[in-house]
């Protein structure tokens, strides 16, 4: 270890709340990218599931903002190559 | 040899490749990252100059490295798109561009943080930065066009333009940032001279280098395979899916 | 307005001529088009004097930075009009169907693009440099990189044009995608007159940015051409 103690280790002889704000953020946006692109994998898995006739054809996005975008992927649909 | 290169440009035989790899690449991304952190975090002895703030670099270094060889990966694939059409290459770059941008903003974000207890400020016109600043304007270009383009085809062709003209620009821009900066910037400002650091400190950000590089990796995966349902739904092998896995949830 | 079709027999280099030319006559029958980035030239210069400082010391060392930085925006402001029209009317469409190739096509285009935005610039370039009150040296090492730089400027900022060309918002996105690639030549253009302003020898200067134009000549025409292709395909 090189700290004393956990509020040493916490403190970081007054570096703390830069090590810890770089690590912070590090981990949130990480964390949201990760997540994210899970749960937007699922969605997608999701609606490919349904049958075909009640199924939408646009891709589902979890983020509201870029909703247009979504509306806009309509026309990627594409027929596979094999 | 051929044949497995036309393997390879088949987004059902990538999906499941993709499947079976990515819980390794997640277990052993989070570990390396976990362990280098860890090390980086609470047991690396304190640099003699910078004291605690350097621990900093087991995130800045691993992200701003990242970031870097995304785009550089992204050309690559960006060849394969112009030269041989491959569906594959460009859903990579549709997957890593944002990936490579967030990457992008924590190496700025971090190093603009280490800048204020190191050189007194949050931002200084600094070579690396003002080229890292950059880069992520690149990355903004390149999601901005793929997302104004309806079409999928225009719009893997004209990304993977404009990726291989920003590649070429790349060497450029850095060398001139850097011609720049000494012009204007008294070379005071010296991040901790790499060659000179101890093993203690060394491994660990070689271990969360690696461990950065492995959950790319899943990541990659995970948003191409989103990618290609999206593109292939309709599509029999995307079907066939559920049916072998039983159906229904 | 169309193109005739020209012949497999006539050379590259009449096409050029030609594509060049047809260029200049349709741009003088529009000359409002002709002087919009000029007078917008003349406002960002006009704005920096109002809104920082208009100290004689201020203006004198930031005058280059500001012209080069108007020069760059006028030209990113006129980009927009590279292949516009010629898409909305179908000559673009004509053009790619020539026999001759399509980059040198684009090539004249560029440089008709350039002789009637970067080259005017230029030419208005001494008039604010007194009025920032640069001195003679600088102002014409300053006129000499703006000589070098603009077609770098219109050679690079046709990529992007080819680029978002028929797309929604293309004028913000040509912005997005061309000044990150701007940064280089804005970098050397202004160090050129920083350097003449101390005293140091500009040659070298000079010849990197001769390297720029050069390098974009050969590059940039090639990028254009496939990316005009891809845009047509798309609509």
């Amino acid at each position: 270890m090189a700290f004393d103690s956990f509020g040493a280790f916490l403190a970081m002889e007054g570096h703390g709340p830069y090590v810890w704000a770089s690590y912070g953020v590090f981990f949130v946006l990480m964390a949201v990218l990760m997540v994210g692109s899970y749960r937007r994998r699922n969605a997608v898995l999701q609606s490919c599931r349904q049958p075909a006739g009640s199924r939408s054809s646009r891709a589902p996005e979890p983020d509201s903002d870029t909703a247009p975008a979504a509306a806009a992927s309509f026309t990627r649909v594409d027929v596979s190559q094999d | 040899m051929w044949q497995f290169f036309h393997k390879l440009g088949s987004p059902k035989w990538f999906y499941g490749i993709a499947a079976r790899l990515m819980p390794w690449l997640l277990v052993l991304g989070l570990l390396c990252l976990g362990a280098g952190l860890v090390w980086g975090l609470a047991f690396a002895p304190k640099d003699y100059l910078q004291g605690n703030s350097y621990r900093i670099i087991f995130i800045h270094v691993p992200s701003a490295f990242l970031a870097q060889s995304v785009y550089i990966m992204m050309a690559s694939a960006a060849v394969v798109t112009l030269v041989w059409r491959m569906k594959l290459a460009d859903v990579f770059v549709k997957a890593a561009a944002p990936v490579g941008l967030v990457l992008t903003f924590i190496s700025l974000f971090t190093g603009a943080v280490w800048g204020k207890p190191t050189w007194g400020t949050w931002w200084i016109w600094d070579a690396r930065l003002t080229s890292m600043l950059i880069l992520l304007f690149l990355y903004g270009g390149v999601i901005a066009l793929d997302r104004a383009i309806n079409d999928e085809k225009s719009a893997a062709r004209a990304v993977a333009i404009l990726v291989l003209v920003g590649v070429v620009n790349i060497p450029i821009i850095k060398y001139s940032v850097d011609w720049w900066n000494t012009l204007h910037q008294p070379a005071t400002f010296k991040l901790t001279e790499k060659p000179s650091m101890p093993a203690e400190m060394w491994v660990p950000l070689l271990l969360s280098v690696i461990g950065l590089y492995l959950l790319f990796g899943w990541l990659a995966c995970l948003r191409m395979q989103t990618e290609i349902l999206i593109r292939e739904q309709r599509t029999r092998w995307v079907q066939d899916l559920f049916h072998v896995n039983g159906g229904a949830r | 307005m169309m193109i005739k079709p020209l012949d497999q027999a006539v050379g590259s280099i009449d096409a050029m001529k030609a594509v060049f030319a047809r260029d200049m006559k349709v741009a003088f029958r529009q000359r409002q088009d002709l002087l919009n980035p000029l007078l917008f030239f003349m406002m960002v210069v006009t704005l920096f004097p109002l809104g920082v400082s208009p100290e004689i010391s201020f203006l004198q060392e930031a005058g280059a930075g500001i012209l080069w930085v108007a020069a760059l925006l006028s030209v990113l402001l006129s980009l927009d009009h590279l292949f516009r029209h010629d898409f909305d009317d179908g000559t673009l469409e004509q053009l790619v169907l020539q026999p001759q190739p399509l980059f040198l096509l684009v090539l004249a285009k560029t440089m008709a693009h350039w002789v009637l935005t970067g080259l005017p610039l230029v030419l208005l370039t001494p008039v604010l440099g007194v009025m920032v009150h640069l001195d003679g040296n600088s102002i014409a090492i300053l006129c000499l990189t703006l000589l070098i730089g603009t077609p770098v400027l219109s050679l690079i900022g046709a990529i992007g044009a080819a680029l978002t060309l028929g797309l929604r918002s293309a004028g913000v996105l040509l912005s997005l995608l061309i000044i990150p690639l701007y940064i280089p030549v804005l970098i050397f253009g202004t160090g050129t007159v920083a350097a003449a302003a101390e005293g140091a020898p500009v040659g070298a200067y000079l010849a990197l940015l001769g390297a720029f134009l050069v390098l974009a000549l050969t590059l940039a025409p090639f990028a254009s051409a496939a990316a005009l292709k891809v845009s047509l395909s798309n609509s």
